[in-house]
């Protein structure tokens, strides 16, 4: 079963339809006892990062999500959700995040080193290029993928990016993953085919699955 | 880099689809969710619905069909038309569209489009501009109530100014092509795509497969929004995304 962290940000109507089309069993909660039950957890997001963290470590979510994630349970960011698997964000000064990859989230400049500008929100759909293999990634070969956001996540470490598109003169990371964390950039609930696989094999992971 | 965009429009009145529409392979063609799903496995990039419903039961139902789409498809949604409030706002979003378009309302109190940007955030917010050419000004003029009522402000000002207020996306009717099937009007798109830095939805004349390939390289727009010629299956968004495919565009 699993789990839809509802912590009050982000539109929870479409993944879970999407779940519903894919015939999983999920709920949503806020609480920590109901989440702890299930067998995977699914962060969703959309909004402020700082207004997103606040909610969370308010509620003791943060902790919560942070324990389960040692206990290795499978956990899957979406959007603003996976923003939030990382260390930190510059949006609107900067805020701590789970901290449980490496990485922080920046935003986009609207202009490339030569100096061309493009828009920002990243808004639309575009290619992922895989970076390695994933069990998230499965049975998946070339793919458009729906995004927005304004906001892009920069990590040192390229092994947890798993596949990654290219928006202006950036390289932005779109499905990341580290052993049971997993995260994707865009919203898989809304790119199609391609989206319903990545959810359908989350679904599926088995016990122990690493990214 | 992102994909050019190919929407189709469906117009909805009283919780069905008007403007016949000719599909074959379906059991009831008025059917909102039966021909998302049926745009959606074609290859649509998104959708957009427009409530044209004159009475207040209308809107209620529109409410459901967006409940309904929603748990169908698997792309992104616009839905406008007789959104007037926050509160209307909220409804659609809820009910699981991903955006609402904002139009008359949103000339008569340009507030509107800040507080939906607000409370949802730009990317939820489109405005819908219907502009028409006018001589004395030189360039062309906003309307509002669907085209009958013109207003003092010039196409790109309000662009400009909707984008200020928080409007993420520019969806761009022009009135003297709609219908037509000529081909976009491209000076106008261009001029809207130039002087914003948001997304441009060129809208009104498509006939073809070349004329979504002018406005996305002449015109500048973002994404093409078509509704009779892919409803009365003179062409499909399949076959027009083949074609640019050929042309070389970067399309799903």
């Amino acid at each position: 079963m699993i789990g839809i962290i509802d912590y009050g940000m982000g539109n929870l109507h479409s993944v879970s339809s999407a779940l519903k089309r894919l015939d999983q069993p999920y709920f949503l909660s806020d609480r920590k006892e109901e989440l702890a039950k299930a067998d995977k957890l699914l962060l969703p997001g959309v909004g402020s990062f700082r207004d997103a963290m606040s909610i969370l470590n308010g509620t003791g979510l943060a902790d919560f999500i942070k324990a389960e994630a040692a206990a290795g349970k499978p956990l899957l960011g979406i959007c603003l959700g996976m923003q939030l698997l990382f260390e930190e964000s510059a949006e609107n000064g900067i805020t701590k995040g789970l901290g449980l990859l490496p990485g922080t989230a920046e935003r986009f400049s609207g202009v490339t080193c030569s100096g061309e500008t493009y828009k920002v929100p990243h808004m639309g759909w575009n290619k992922l290029e895989y970076n390695r293999t994933s069990p998230l990634t499965e049975n998946l070969d070339e793919g458009y993928v729906y995004f927005v956001h304004s906001y892009a996540v920069q990590t040192d470490d390229s092994a947890c990016v798993i596949a990654q598109a290219h928006y202006g003169d950036r390289s932005v990371p779109a499905v990341v993953g580290q052993n049971n964390i997993f995260g994707t950039q865009f919203h898989p609930e809304k790119s199609s085919e391609t989206g319903m696989t990545i959810l359908s094999n989350f679904c599926k992971l088995a016990e122990g699955a690493k990214a | 880099m992102l994909t050019k965009r190919i929407i189709p429009c469906l117009d909805v009145k009283e919780g069905r689809v008007v403007k016949g529409v000719q599909f074959v392979n379906l059991i009831d063609a008025g059917d909102p969710v039966e021909l998302a799903a049926f745009y959606d496995r074609e290859g649509a990039d998104e959708l957009v619905f427009l409530d044209i419903s004159a009475s207040h039961e209308g809107r209620q139902t529109m409410i459901d069909v967006v409940e309904r789409v929603a748990s169908q498809l698997a792309i992104p949604f616009t839905v406008g038309g007789g959104i007037n409030s926050l509160e209307d706002m909220k409804r659609v979003l809820r009910a699981g569209a991903d955006k609402v378009s904002v139009n008359t309302a949103a000339l008569l109190r340009p507030e509107l489009i800040t507080e939906g940007a607000d409370y949802f955030g730009s990317q939820c917010i489109v405005t819908a501009i219907d502009a028409k050419y006018d001589e004395t000004l030189g360039s062309w003029r906003v309307y509002t109530h669907g085209g009958r009522k013109p207003t003092e402000w010039e196409v790109t000002a309000w662009a400009k100014e909707a984008v200020k207020r928080g409007s993420g996306e520019i969806l761009l009717t022009s009135m003297d092509q709609d219908g037509e099937k000529s081909g976009f009007n491209l000076k106008l798109t261009k001029a809207v795509s130039e002087a914003v830095t948001v997304p441009v939805i060129a809208s009104g004349g498509a006939g073809n497969a070349q004329h979504f390939y002018e406005a996305f390289t002449e015109g500048k727009a973002d994404a093409g929004l078509a509704a009779s010629i892919f409803h009365y299956k003179e062409t499909s968004v399949r076959e027009v995304k083949r074609e640019l495919k050929g042309k070389g565009m970067v399309i799903r």
